[in-house]
C-alpha cells in the first residue's frame, strides 16, 4: 500500500458510493484481455465453440469482469491499496459479435472496521438489470 | 469420470520464477480498464513510494493460472476442461506486485466437494518473492460438471 494515497478513514460512511463506471465491452475488450491474461479458452472468443458446451454465444471472461471492478474500486483507493479482493462468478455477460454488452460498476463502502481501519467496498457489477457477480468485496486499507 | 477427491491436499511446484514486467503490467491495466498512473508510469508509481510500476489488484491472476494449469492437467485430478466454470476468485495481497520483482508460486487443491453432479475444486496459490516472503495468496475455485454420457 502507498502512504501517499490512502483514502481518509474518517471520511468514510457505511453507505458512501466511492467510485462508479460505465462499461462496453466488446469482443476486442475479450480478444484483449485474453491476451493480456493468458487465458485463452475458447467460449471468450468462438461462438460455435461455446455454444457446443452450452453458452448462448461468447461471454467475457469472468475474470475481466472482477478485474474491470477493482479498476473502479482502485481508481478511488489508488494503486496497490487494496488488500483482498474476492467474487463470485454468478451469471455470464454474453458478448455479440457486433455491438457491445453494456455493463454498470457502483463501489460503495459496506462496513468499516475501525480496530484495523479498513474499509470494506461492495462491488455491484450490472448487465440487463441484473447482477453478474455475488460477494464482490474488496478490502481496503485507509489512512 | 469425476473429479478425483483423493487428490484433495496436493501441492504442485515451485514453477518457474515469474518476473512481472512494466510491459506486462500496462498491457493487463489497459485490458481491464485500469486508470491509476501507477500503473504506467514509474516516476507516478515512485512518487507514491513503489519501487516500480504496480499490478492492477487482480493481475496475480495470471501468474497463478499458470500453476492452475498443473492442477486442471494431472490425469489423477481427472479434470474435463471443456466442463469447467470459473466460480470464484479471492485475492489476499501481502504486499503490491510491482514491476522488477520476480516470484514464485506454489499451489495446492485446498478441498474439493462434489453434489449433484457438480465438482468444487478450490485451489490455494501461494506466490511468494525472491526472499520466500509471501506476496500475494490466490484462492480459486473450478466448477467441473460430471461427464454426461
Amino acid at each position: 500500500m502507498s502512504d501517499e494515497t490512502l483514502p481518509t478513514f474518517a471520511a468514510l460512511n457505511v453507505g458512501d458510493e466511492v467510485s462508479r463506471r460505465d462499461v462496453t465491452l466488446t469482443r476486442d475488450n475479450l480478444v484483449r484481455y485474453a491476451g493480456a491474461s493468458g487465458d485463452f479458452n475458447a467460449i471468450h472468443y468462438n461462438d460455435a465453440f461455446a455454444e457446443s458446451v452450452g453458452l448462448p454465444g461468447v461471454i467475457a471472461h469472468g475474470m475481466l469482469t472482477m478485474g474491470i471492478g477493482a479498476s473502479v474500486v482502485e481508481e478511488w483507493a489508488g494503486a496497490g491499496n487494496v488488500a483482498d479482493y474476492q467474487a463470485r462468478f454468478t451469471r455470464p455477460i454474453p458478448v455479440p459479435a457486433l455491438g457491445a454488452a453494456e455493463v454498470s460498476v457502483v463501489a460503495v463502502v459496506g462496513a468499516l472496521d475501525h480496530d484495523l481501519r479498513q474499509a470494506r467496498i461492495d462491488v455491484t457489477v450490472t448487465f440487463e438489470g441484473a447482477k453478474v457477480l455475488g460477494k464482490a468485496q474488496a478490502l481496503v486499507d485507509c489512512a | 469420470m469425476p473429479v478425483n477427491v483423493e487428490t484433495q491436499g496436493r501441492t504442485y511446484g515451485p514453477f518457474e520464477a515469474y518476473e512481472v514486467t512494466r510491459i506486462k503490467i500496462r498491457e493487463f491495466a489497459d485490458a481491464v480498464d485500469a486508470r491509476s498512473g501507477a500503473h504506467f508510469y514509474p516516476d507516478v508509481a515512485r512518487a507514491e513510494g513503489y519501487k516500480d510500476v504496480v499490478a492492477p489488484s487482480t493481475f496475480a491472476a495470471l501468474i497463478a493460472q499458470q500453476a492452475e494449469f498443473h492442477v486442471v492437467t494431472d490425469p489423477e485430478v481427472g479434470v474435463d476442461f471443456s466442463k469447467v466454470v470459473h466460480a470464484d476468485e479471492r485475492f489476499t495481497h501481502h504486499r503490491p506486485l510491482v514491476a522488477g520483482d520476480v516470484v514464485t508460486t506454489t499451489i495446492t487443491i485446498e478441498n474439493i466437494t462434489q453434489r449433484a453432479g457438480i465438482s468444487m475444486v478450490t485451489t490455494r496459490a501461494e506466490i511468494v518473492d525472491e526472499d520466500g516472503a509471501p506476496v500475494t495468496t490466490v484462492l480459486s475455485t473450478l466448477a467441473v460438471r460430471e461427464g454426461e454420457a
